[in-house]
């Protein structure tokens, strides 16, 4: 069995976004860039599912600039066997996304794709859902625990309230929550190696995807700044402040 | 513009989540609601008095009693033949449903709104975990949407008039099966619905000591438990406490962040809160620049103290 793994390029979690002053987006020259959070996780299960032995083929796959590429070669280096890029200097949305993954699933037959369930950029979860219903497969969201069990895959899914277990057919689309692994580090030999894994460059065309933005983007702002209070100095201060504000 | 409004519930009652998709939906025009589940006909009667309803949309089959987005996804397809915009809230219900259906609609989903605003299909929505909002326009001919439930008052439970119309099932899709779930039960206010939320950081050590310490202040205040993504990860309490970026999206009357610093994944969860209560031992931790009113020292003798005099 293979398993497409789907990975992005975004700013750096640990990167606090500046929005820039004409209102035209984020900036991100010169901000360090990394794998999205999500999607790492999702790598990194692909390859515990491979070393459980029930998988036989990792390929990671990226929509986006030449230098994606970075982020593909952590993928590889991480454990994945191949890898595609889809060069495109262009915002490519959620639904153009799935439409070039969908592609790509139908080329390379996956009995899994695992993906993270958001990206931290333009925060959508939606690629996931969408490639499932292009795909005409189940999908596994939100995911906790992913256990193969013959023909089909468990996914435990982080919901509101609690967890809830849904059993799917493969071929099956599961997206990662934060709690469904810690993503191992690359060691320096398999940074090495990876150099010299198969990286396959293509085009939204080679698809044949439209990925002609649907979305308009008109402004980007910084949110409203909450003004810090006051400390008060105990905890009798604090009760009168409560009982002022109708709290207590 | 004809909106279908997707009503979250447990087949027994209506949940909050949906009060705030009915008043997003208002803004848009006529508000129809989609009740999709197995016995939930109740749901129906109590979702048609919201105030502003017109139809609501029955769909009562077996296939679609954990609202299973592989099922579920072919009704509101259908419903969509005669409406301009499915809306959901943003709960892990409508993030999982409203894709499927915006991908076979062949839209782009605006996830998340903030508001509706002036001219048509526009809207504002958080992006890098609400460190910048986006005005979006959308130039699709039907609209999907997941609603924010912070950004939007409650439509009233009552006043409405709606008239309930059965809708044929689209069946089981045989794609997916539902296997258990595992729900907290719990007397306490739902997160994303309490007036007031106290939530506990790393600071509070380990899971007893998060009950000792926090718990007791909840209860006198009868307020739910939230807590940070640090004190998730090291065990504390549940993941679906989390509050934050990737947890919940909270904004309660009050929030009490004790022993949390304040990273900007967790203020990405709570910082709409109308007072935020901040108790901390350091004095430089971030959450102070967004407190309204702020206690430094140790809170494992402010919290009890506070429990006592309140």
């Amino acid at each position: 069995m293979k398993i497409l793994v789907p990975v992005k390029r975004v700013i750096d979690y640990n990167v606090k976004p500046r929005v820039k002053a004409d209102g035209s987006g984020v900036d991100l020259a010169n901000v360090k860039m990394s794998m999205n959070p999500f999607d790492e996780i999702a790598v990194e299960e692909a390859i515990r599912i491979k070393e459980a032995g029930k998988a036989d083929e990792i390929i990671a796959v990226s929509v986006g600039p030449a230098k994606a590429q970075e982020t593909l070669r952590t993928a590889l280096a991480m454990g994945a066997d191949r890898a595609i890029l889809v060069e495109t200097d262009d915002t490519v949305e959620p639904l153009a996304v799935a439409k070039i993954l969908k592609a790509i699933a139908d080329e390379e037959q996956p009995g899994l794709i695992m993906l993270g369930k958001q990206a931290i950029d333009d925060d959508s979860n939606q690629t996931g859902q969408m490639l499932a219903a292009l795909m005409g497969r189940p999908q596994g969201t939100f995911a906790n625990t992913v256990e193969i069990d013959g023909g089909s895959v468990i996914v435990k899914r982080e919901i509101d309230g609690g967890l809830e277990t849904v059993k799917l057919t493969m071929p099956a689309i599961v997206t990662t929550d934060l709690r469904l692994n810690e993503p191992r580090y690359a060691s320096l030999p398999n940074i090495m190696k990876a150099k010299k894994k198969q990286l396959d460059v293509k085009s939204p065309a080679d698809f044949g995807v439209d990925t002609a933005p649907r979305l308009t983007t008109t402004n980007v702002s910084e949110p409203p700044v909450r003004q810090a209070g006051e400390k008060v100095a105990d905890v009798d201060a604090m009760v009168a402040k409560l009982k002022a504000l109708g709290i207590a | 513009m004809k909106t279908l409004v997707w009503v979250e519930h447990d087949n027994k009652t209506v949940k909050d989540a949906t009060l705030a998709a009915v008043t997003a939906a208002g803004k848009l025009g006529e508000v129809h609601l989609l009740v999709a589940g197995s016995g939930c006909a109740a749901v129906a009667d109590e979702a048609a008095k919201i105030a502003g309803v017109g139809k609501v949309h029955l769909a009562d089959d077996a296939a679609f009693e954990h609202a299973l987005a592989e099922n579920v996804a072919p009704l509101v397809v259908d419903l969509m033949g005669h409406h301009d915009a499915f809306i959901c809230p943003a709960t892990t219900t409508g993030k999982n449903i409203a894709p499927r259906v915006a991908a076979l609609l062949d839209v782009m989903q605006i996830s998340d709104i903030l508001s509706v605003e002036d001219g048509d299909k526009t809207f504002t929505r958080p992006i890098y975990a609400g460190n910048a909002i986006a005005t979006v326009t959308s130039s699709d001919p039907k609209l999907v949407i997941t609603v924010r439930g912070t950004a939007f008052d409650k439509a009233e439970t009552s006043g409405g008039s709606g008239t309930v119309e059965a809708v044929a099932s689209t069946g089981d899709a045989g794609l997916s099966t539902f296997v258990s779930s595992e729900i907290a039960k719990s007397e306490r206010p739902e997160l994303t619905s309490a007036k007031i939320i106290v939530s506990g950081g790393r600071a509070l050590k380990d899971a007893e000591t998060f009950q000792e310490v926090i718990i007791p202040l909840a209860d006198k205040l009868n307020a739910g438990v939230g807590a940070s993504r640090a004190a998730v990860d090291a065990g504390y309490v549940p993941n679906d406490y989390q509050v934050g970026q990737t947890g919940k999206i909270v904004a309660p009357e009050a929030y009490f962040a004790i022993g949390i610093s304040g990273a900007i994944q967790h203020l990405a969860g709570m910082k709409d809160s109308k007072v935020i209560i901040a108790i901390n031992k350091d004095e430089d931790a971030p959450i102070f620049q967004v407190a309204d009113i702020g206690l430094v020292g140790d809170l494992f003798k402010i919290v009890p103290e506070l429990t006592e005099k309140l």
